[in-house]
């Protein structure tokens, strides 16, 4: 039964491992994806790109046995396959690493790699068998140093983003899918990321690689389909395009400025938030200011204390040394209540967990930090949210839908609308950006330079340096808990890297 | 005063490490207590009555460890134990002939509740609590409406289950240590161990990673069953007669819960293991015979079992929730040996 791509050896064109035809998908009457044909080969990178809502998670979850495609075909390696449970996608040979972690947080890393699939001795587990196997999956990956033994929860998140691919490709894959590997990596461990790609290539297994960084999608993938409302734009080579051309395809618009410029008149005024010599367990003396009116950004890596200071600023951690001055004034900020009473707002990094309260209602949501700690404002709140729910183009079917089921860019909109509803006077980003389509970004962007023109102080952390580079007017560097340089706006990639990690200028990101 | 919170060879304090250390102080002050008393607490006697105090809850408490493991919760325990007994007592019916009749017909009604327990958490997605809550009821009403009191009879031969020793250790004690035994061979060398702790973990991940996630609950649930219906034989064969109260007067469906969570298992399933639950229900015997011995009345008993309990959860919450080690500042002490211990 073996059809007809199956192509004889010593063909230069390498065998097609995955093939998609007129694939469609609808939900209660929607449709999600429409007629999509995809071909990936062996040892192929396919970068699949479009805006969130676009599809891409969709077909990837139809290809991992998920959903369940409403027409069309899919054939890995010639044979064609139909999938009722994620199971059969994975025996058939498609992995594929989804953004959540998909670990046990409490069994160790041998434990994770070999679940479902315990090599057994005399009926019982072979447990010395099995941190084995796990040594010897990371070792052919390129990965040291991370003992299988170890309990996931108390790996890094780039150790536990090797571990997640370390599990598809010990099941024996063809295909491994890949949502967003990189959303939650700093600029330096994407290296070790790409170097674990060529080695999984080089076995001949075809990846289809799906992220929001173009660069990354430029540097890893040979070619690369742009989906845009469920239906396939093109299928072009990397080469053929360029960032460009990508997002016209992606956005259907040309997106001239991607980040916009600062309103007309926006000029960094008075102090507003000071630190001297401020410190806790996580950050040691912190001296900063951040003026009315600016961008600031703060830029390190993984692990350098940028997370841990923002929330010191808000009081989640509050600092335990040093001062704090809000417009010249000395304030005490213990708890994050304290920091909201002062109109200080933080879009944390992790929405699901820490923004939102996925159940609830979107209006529920938006006016949830007003109703706690300005209660007599919650009326006025209450009708003003409507005029600033459209104004970021929050796109969702009412105010009553509940938030869950919007999409990412949807949902950080809902977060930043809360914080808009008191009025902030200092407003801290983490990762504002991280997993959303290019159109939300773009929306995060303008209205933080609206904030900026309102004489708001924004203290934006980001992974991703572009924007950073980008949007900020001053970049502060962080390395292990301290403030470890200060760079302007107009600084180089490679400028931040080498102050971020303590190098010279040669050592960028991959 | 961190290396004295240390194991010999450096080996750093795990959670059940912690609980043993609580034990130890515990029979420590036990000791002194007792002697403040004029008694000895490591009389042959008393030993024999702290050991016999570990079986009953024990058996049960193994059980509540795989369902809790398994993301369930099981509180028709007291119920199956009480309906065993009785079960088993008038099979019985104080002929020695009948004693295996007894025991297979018992075990045989603990499994099947287990088994449809198991069935409704697992298939029909009704959480442990609630499912096993509404099997406690059926069976605490079937008992009170067909038992007036205490019924059946235990034959002698089978009484000896109860009451033989060896040294000072009770058989029903090295019974259930056999079974604690088994268990902890079933969580940590068999796939269904594996499997257990990875559905009780997170049963998507358990999922998408190609376990069949029905069964580990299902098992979980029977065992747990099946525990609770050893735990009723045991107490036939002390008392001689089957009870319909004797389960529930015993408290055993919250105090096996006590016990599990004391021994360092994550309520939520997927952490924890056997060796800890034991250690809790020795710290609980301990206690129990202590205050016996001191003459404590029944209220302040339950305080102080009520206060352990606290204490341990608060601990065991501090200890989760420091992610991150600090970086600048030295942590207290007992801050550091809870990192150690997470």
């Amino acid at each position: 039964m073996r059809a007809d791509e199956d192509v004889a050896a010593g063909v230069p064109e390498p065998a097609v491992v995955l093939r998609v035809e007129g694939l469609t998908k609808s939900f209660l009457g929607t449709t999600v994806l429409r007629d999509v044909d995809l071909t990936v080969r062996a040892g192929e990178v396919h970068g699949l790109v479009g805006e969130n809502g676009a599809g891409k998670s969709t077909l990837m979850k139809v290809l991992a046995g998920v959903h369940q495609p409403d027409s069309g075909t899919v054939r890995i390696e010639g044979r064609e396959v139909h999938f009722t449970h994620p199971v059969q996608a994975q025996r058939a040979g498609i992995s594929t690493v989804f953004q959540e972690f998909n670990l046990l947080p409490d069994r160790t890393v041998a434990e994770n790699l070999s679940l479902g699939r315990e090599p057994r001795r005399r009926g019982l587990v072979d447990t010395r068998q099995m941190v084995e196997d796990a040594a010897r999956l990371l070792a052919d990956l390129g990965v040291e140093g991370l003992d299988p033994r170890r309990v996931t929860r108390s790996l890094s998140v780039a150790e536990q983003q090797v571990v997640e691919i370390a599990k598809a490709v010990g099941q024996d894959a063809r295909l491994i899918s890949m949502d967003e590997p990189t959303a939650a990596l700093a600029e330096h461990e994407v290296s070790l990321l790409y170097s674990i790609i060529a080695r999984i290539r080089a076995r001949g297994v075809a990846i289809l690689y799906v992220s929001h960084r173009l660069k990354e999608v430029f540097d890893l993938c040979g070619r690369i389909t742009v989906l845009k409302d469920g239906e396939r734009v093109v299928t072009a080579a990397a080469a053929e395009l360029d960032e460009q051309s990508l997002v016209r395809h992606m956005v259907g618009r040309p997106l001239t400025t991607f980040f916009p410029d600062p309103a007309p008149g926006t000029t960094p005024g008075e102090p507003r938030l000071t630190l001297q010599d401020a410190g806790n367990g996580y950050v040691d003396g912190i001296t900063l200011q951040v003026r009315r009116g600016e961008i600031v950004g703060l830029a390190g890596l993984q692990g350098s204390g940028r997370t841990e200071l923002v929330e010191a600023v808000f009081g989640a951690e509050p600092f335990t040394r040093g001062q704090m001055e809000l417009d010249g004034a000395p304030v005490r900020v213990t708890t994050p209540r304290q920091a909201i009473r002062h109109r200080i707002a933080l879009v944390t990094e992790d929405r699901k967990a820490t923004g939102l309260a996925l159940q609830q209602s979107l209006l529920d949501n938006a006016l949830g930090v007003v109703r706690a700690s300005f209660p007599r404002r919650t009326a006025a709140a209450r009708d003003a949210m409507p005029g600033t729910l459209s104004s970021l183009a929050v796109s969702a079917r009412s105010l009553a839908q509940e938030v869950q089921y919007l999409s990412g860019g949807n949902q950080q909109k809902v977060v930043l609308a809360r914080w808009l509803a008191i009025r902030p006077r200092v407003v801290l980003l983490d990762e504002p950006t991280r997993g959303i389509d290019v159109g939300a970004k773009h929306a995060v962007y303008e209205l933080m330079r609206g904030l900026a023109a309102e004489g708001v102080a924004v203290l934006m952390v980001s992974s991703e340096l572009p924007e950073v580079l980008g949007m900020a007017d001053r970049i502060l560097v962080m390395r292990d808990g301290r403030l470890a340089g200060e760079l302007t706006g107009a600084a180089t990639e490679e400028e931040v890297l080498a102050v971020a990690t303590g190098a010279d200028t040669h050592e960028g990101a991959a | 005063m961190t290396g004295a919170l240390r194991l010999p060879r450096g080996v750093p304090l795990t959670s059940t490490g912690i609980v043993y250390l609580v034990l130890l102080l515990v029979v420590l002050l036990s000791t002194v207590l007792t002697a403040s008393a004029g008694r000895n607490f490591f009389s042959p006697g008393n030993l024999s009555a702290v050991l016999t105090g570990m079986s009953v809850l024990g058996f049960i408490a193994i059980g509540q460890t795989l369902v809790i493991l398994a993301g369930s919760l099981d509180l028709s325990v007291p119920y199956v134990t009480s309906l065993c007994s009785l079960v088993a007592g008038t099979a019985m019916a104080g002929q020695t002939s009948n004693v295996v009749l007894g025991v297979v017909v018992a075990l045989g009604t603990a499994s099947v509740i287990g088994l449809v327990n198991g069935l409704v958490v697992a298939v029909l997605d009704v959480h442990g609590f609630i499912a096993t809550l509404g099997m406690g009821l059926i069976i605490s009403g079937y008992l009170a409406s067909n038992y007036q009191g205490s019924a059946g009879s235990a034959p002698r031969a089978f009484r000896l289950w109860g009451a033989t020793h060896i040294g000072p250790v009770p058989l029903s004690t090295l019974v259930m240590l056999g079974c604690a035994a088994l268990v902890i061979v079933l969580l940590r060398r068999t796939r269904m161990g594996h499997h257990l702790y990875a559905v009780g973990g997170n049963r998507e991940v358990a999922r998408m990673s190609g376990v069949q996630t029905v069964p580990p609950v299902v098992v979980a649930h029977v065992l747990c069953s099946l525990l609770s219906g050893v735990a009723g034989l045991l107490l036939l064969a002390r008392l001689s007669v089957g009870s319909p109260t004797i389960g529930s007067q015993g408290g055993y469906d919250l105090m096996s819960i006590a016990a599990v969570v004391l021994g360092g298992t994550v309520l939520g399933g997927g952490k924890g293991n056997v060796l800890g639950t034991l250690g809790g229900v020795a710290i609980f015997a301990v206690l129990d015979n202590v205050m016996s011995v001191m003459a404590v009345n029944p209220f302040l008993k339950d305080v102080v079992r009520g206060l352990v309990i606290i204490v341990a959860v608060a601990v065991y919450a501090r200890r989760s929730t420091g992610g991150r080690p600090a970086r600048f500042e030295r942590p207290s002490v007992t801050d550091a040996a809870l990192q150690e211990a997470r």
